[in-house]
């Protein structure tokens, strides 16, 4: 009897240890991808910010045990399930806010170069026209009454 | 002398362009006509380039779908000192010799926006079922109650529109469901919305859009689309 609850306990100890562990590195990780520019400083934040609660439940488990006695839940991991969905919530709304306004940004682009190609081309060919001989251009030519050759 | 603008959306529509924009040059030639070029597949492009009696063409880049599209005439309008735009689509279903009906609405000033609509008569040039009938009178009510104006066809794109407006919309323009929803972001903004009865011509060739099973949720998505235009601030300022 005692022996099994020491085991369950070692157990706890050992998921502990893989949470710390594996925050921590979901932490570092990112602190990679932003310093070697594969994430933007302003899209990274959320993520940090969410690793570090990770971290800091994983490492204080009592907090843990506390905030699921607050919002009553009974087994305290599921509390930290609860606020790793919360985090992942956060973090897909504002992925959707982005595609959102990149969407946006990239029609206005597309309509903004289609007008510029068609300004370019209306003043490639206004130029043509500039080119051709004007009346006036003719003032120092001679008339020709024959065609030549 | 009002400037006057036409813009025909198209998309693939190499079949009908050539038609189309005859037909709006036999009209009155006066007016300018801007063909936008969806990013056909087709050389609707170069058959609109050819008939020689267009203002411009605009390419867009790669598809942007109707409202993406239409929202460039207004950019367009808008930079080139335009009073009136008038969406024609380059389909062929609308009729040119009714322009004229729109148009008058807006330039007496009687109106903003002139909507032709194929029900606000009785008039059996549309052949519509029941089921049809049904969705076009709870589209009616669902945008009295959010804009206090009756108007019975949301889904018409044969509609002009004064100075202001294209000023409105080369802005805002939306594009999920644009027809309802600008109805609905006019209405909002205080916008003066007027309809005429227009025929339209059955579609040629294929089938409508919205297959009857689908009706149901075609009818969810757009008011849903149109109520959240209604809940946006109002974005109109006086300039």
């Amino acid at each position: 009897m005692n022996k099994e609850v020491s085991l369950i306990a070692q157990n706890i100890q050992t998921t502990q240890y893989i949470a710390i562990a594996v925050s921590l590195g979901l932490f570092l990780y990112i602190l990679y991808l932003v310093r070697k520019k594969k994430i933007k400083e302003e899209y990274s934040l959320l993520w940090l910010f969410s690793s570090i609660v990770f971290i800091f439940f994983s490492i204080w488990r009592d907090g843990l045990e506390y905030f699921a006695k607050l919002v009553g839940i009974a087994y305290p991991p599921a509390a930290l399930f609860l606020i790793l969905m919360l985090a992942i919530f956060l973090i897909l709304i504002e992925f959707s806010i982005i595609i959102s306004r990149h969407s946006e940004e990239t029609k206005i682009l597309a309509q903004e170069i289609a007008l510029l190609k068609n300004r370019i081309e209306m003043s490639e060919s206004g130029k043509k026209a500039q080119n051709t001989i004007r009346k006036d251009d003719l003032g120092d030519v001679e008339p020709v009454d024959e065609p030549v050759g | 002398m009002k400037k006057i603008l036409i813009i025909v959306p198209a998309f693939n529509e190499a079949e009908n362009i050539s038609r189309v924009i005859h037909r709006l040059y036999d009209e009155n030639r006066d007016w300018d006509i801007l063909v936008i070029n969806d990013a056909s597949e087709d050389n609707t492009s170069r058959l609109a380039r050819d008939t020689g009696k267009i203002t411009a063409v605009i390419d867009l880049p790669f598809n942007l779908g109707i409202g993406g599209c239409v929202q460039t005439g207004f950019r367009y309008a808008r930079d080139n000192g335009y009073d009136i735009t008038l969406q024609f689509d380059g389909d062929g279903q609308h009729n040119a010799e009714e322009i004229r009906k729109l148009l008058d609405l807006v330039i007496s000033g009687e109106a903003d926006v002139a909507i032709g609509s194929r029900f606000s008569e009785k008039h059996d040039g549309f052949k519509s079922s029941v089921y049809r009938r049904i969705g076009i009178r709870i589209f009616e009510w669902f945008s009295f109650m959010l804009i206090r104006q009756r108007i019975t066809d949301h889904t018409s794109g044969f509609r002009a529109y004064n100075r202001k407006a294209i000023k409105f919309l080369a802005d805002y323009y939306p594009s999920d469901y644009p027809e309802p929803e600008v109805v609905i972001l006019l209405g909002r903004n205080g916008f003066r919305i007027r309809e005429t009865f227009t025929q339209m011509h059955e579609r040629q060739g294929g089938v409508s859009s919205i297959p009857l099973s689908k009706g149901p949720y075609y009818m969810i998505k757009v008011m849903l689309a149109m109520f959240m235009s209604s809940i946006r601030s109002k974005t109109y300022r006086n300039e």
